[in-house]
């Protein structure tokens, strides 16, 4: 699917503006391309988590630099988004010591139990299951990102409690 | 008990605060360092601690801070890497989520040796809530007067950030932190010239582990010699190890640098021994990107020493019977886990995270990867383990950055050292259709097969 289509709305709010400024602020006043990857973070969690082109343009205009300068960043970095996601994407990590301790098995579990495969969205765009790579918890596994927390030891159950807790609306997603 | 340095303080309650941390002695060494000493005596005491980078390159942390350049006169940086991105590494997460201001003491108290007057922590993107944690105590860190302008009336000036990452293991690699700092991809830089000359904003400017400036507090307020005194030979002071897999206390341990690999694993204080009762087959000591070693090169070297955990040590025998300390990510295996499974897995890894620049590194994570699944999932080839050979000794030495040798490595100590199981999975492709085909059958029970089955 050519997801380069489909609109996203822009909203840079006043409380969203005062953060990218004090972003910025932290870097010399010559230097506001720094604050690029944190500027980034910040509009794509305003924005459902994804960045269209449009968006990254108002990037850069507020950063004062030319749009290739972002493109290149968002496609280099992982965690930014170039088409829209499941709003709670359950990002299990796959490497070594998680896999000693059963990812493997836990995400075939969750993809059957959301009945997705990973990598696509549920049709009610609430779920997505994505394997990732070593996120520095390998003492906890297995375990997974939701957000800009991590979920440790996880089980069947957890992950049956963490579904349903979702649905509920008791999980937050970002520390704001 | 072993002496704790980093984490000695980190049961005490609220200790995340800045209350407690300064009321628990928090802060001194700053205060010393700004009233007592100039900035090149900070730089002495930690030259004689032989403090090493905890990232895992082992290179002296005095030595590298000698090298900034003072001469140009351009404003300097201290960056701590806190990309931690190694699999198998968790230990830095753990020091900055549970005690942060002993990361922005040792900020402040290593950016006045250097001279720096604007100064970053670069944490991976994962980390984000760490990110958060950081922020709010470097604020509660300002407000108490000990960043901002003429600290302690010192006339010495510190701002201090934290730099989000976006998801990048390449970014651990200290030029390509700067490009990302920068706002960049994180394409390593050419060196010479090294960050001590032209680092951020071509600045001079030193990058520095979290575990290492996590360490000066103490140097600081003992001396370099106390610290030197803690270890063996040249590997001083405690080190973070994080342990995981197949083991009972998976976690982040404090030891002393020369302290038995056996010991490490069995005593109760730290590993606790096995998982399970199944047997130990492997340990990566240092993180992914080291050599696997076998169970017999494990407690002993192949000179029959006791193997300790210190650099030395653990790399007795060079690569052909050794391996590296490396970050300290400590991952045991026991016989339930497929060697080839995990060398694909760490194959991925590689190929998944290297930046493109290098084509050696480009191509030959991607094929790495490839044969090695295609070997795990019954397809390979008898000639497969020669190619696996071939391509990372073209990868090796090759590369800008050392991520070209950190997927090399892992591929050819497991061929050196596990070489009957690739032949296993390439002549017996029916038995290891399962994905979890040792679990129930574990290698050494059908190892006889591969020596009466030859091509």
């Amino acid at each position: 699917m050519e997801r380069s289509h489909i609109k996203q709305e822009i909203n840079i709010t006043d409380a969203l503006m005062t953060r990218i400024n004090e972003l910025i602020s932290h870097y010399p006043a010559d230097k506001k391309k720094s604050a690029l990857l944190p500027v980034l973070h910040e509009v794509q969690d305003a924005h459902d988590n994804w960045l269209s082109i449009e968006l990254q343009n108002k990037v850069a205009e507020i950063l004062e630099i030319q749009p290739i300068e972002v493109y290149e960043v968002v496609t280099f970095y992982t965690m930014y988004n170039q088409r829209p996601i499941g709003k709670y994407m359950f990002e299990f990590c796959q490497t070594s010591a998680c896999c000693l301790n059963g990812v493997e098995n836990l995400m075939d579990y969750t993809c059957s139990k959301l009945g997705v495969k990973v990598g696509e969205p549920t049709a009610d765009g609430l779920f997505e299951v994505r394997g990732v790579e070593c996120l520095g918890a390998c003492g906890y596994a297995p375990m997974m990102q939701l957000g800009d927390f991590f979920q440790e030891h996880l089980t069947e159950a957890k992950i049956d409690q963490l579904i349903t807790d979702c649905k509920e609306g008791k999980i937050t997603l970002h520390d704001k | 008990m072993g002496r704790k340095i980093l984490l000695d303080k980190i049961n005490v309650p609220g200790i995340k605060t800045y209350e407690v941390y300064r009321k628990e002695g928090g802060y001194a060494s700053v205060e010393k360092a700004l009233k007592k000493m100039t900035p090149d005596e900070v730089v002495e005491e930690v030259k004689t601690s032989g403090l090493r980078g905890r990232g895992g390159a082992g290179f002296p942390a005095g030595m590298k801070w000698s090298f900034i350049d003072k001469k140009s006169g351009k404003p300097r940086h201290l960056v701590c890497n806190a990309d931690e991105s190694e699999p198998g590494t968790f230990k830095d997460r753990f020091l900055m989520e549970y005690i942060p201001h002993l990361l922005i003491e040792g900020m402040i108290t290593s950016s006045y040796a250097l001279g720096a007057n604007l100064s970053y922590i670069y944490i991976r993107g994962e980390y984000m809530w760490v990110y958060k944690i950081l922020e709010r105590a470097i604020a509660e860190a300002k407000a108490a007067g000990w960043l901002g302008k003429n600290i302690l009336g010192s006339g010495y000036d510190l701002e201090l950030y934290v730099q989000i990452g976006a998801g990048a293991y390449i970014c651990g690699e200290e030029t390509a932190l700067i490009e990302s700092l920068e706002g960049k991809r994180g394409n390593p830089r050419i060196k010479p010239p090294f960050p001590a000359v032209s680092g951020l904003w071509a600045n001079p400017t030193v990058v520095n582990n979290v575990e290492t400036i996590a360490a000066v507090p103490w140097i600081v307020n003992n001396s370099g010699a106390d610290y030197a005194a803690i270890g063996i030979g040249r590997s001083t002071g405690t080190k973070l190890i994080s342990a995981s897999g197949n083991i009972k206390n998976q976690g982040v341990f404090e030891i002393d640098l020369g302290l038995s690999v056996y010991e490490f694993m069995n005593s109760d204080e730290y590993c606790g021994g096995m998982q399970t009762d199944r047997p130990l087959k492997a340990l990566v000591p240092g993180g992914s990107s080291v050599p696997i070693l076998p169970a017999h090169l494990i407690y002993k070297t192949a000179a029959g020493e006791d193997r300790l955990m210190s650099y030395e040590s653990l790399s007795d025998g060079g690569f052909a019977t050794g391996s590296m300390l490396g970050s300290g990510g400590f991952i045991v295996y026991d016989d339930r886990a497929c060697i080839v499974r995990n060398t694909w897995n760490f194959s991925r890894f590689y190929h998944h995270e290297s930046c493109g620049q290098c084509t050696p590194c480009r191509e030959g994570t991607g094929w790495l990867e490839k044969v090695l699944w295609r070997i795990e999932n019954g397809q390979g080839r008898e000639e497969d383990i020669e190619l696996l050979w071939s391509i990372q000794a073209k990868i090796e030495g090759n590369t800008i950055c050392p991520l070209g040798d950190a997927a090399a490595w892992p591929v050819a100590a497991a061929i050196r050292h596990f070489k009957d199981e690739f032949e296993y999975h390439i002549r017996f492709p029916e038995k290891i259709k399962d994905r979890n085909h040792f679990v129930a059958e574990p290698f050494e029970k059908v190892k006889h097969l591969v020596a009466k089955q030859t091509v």
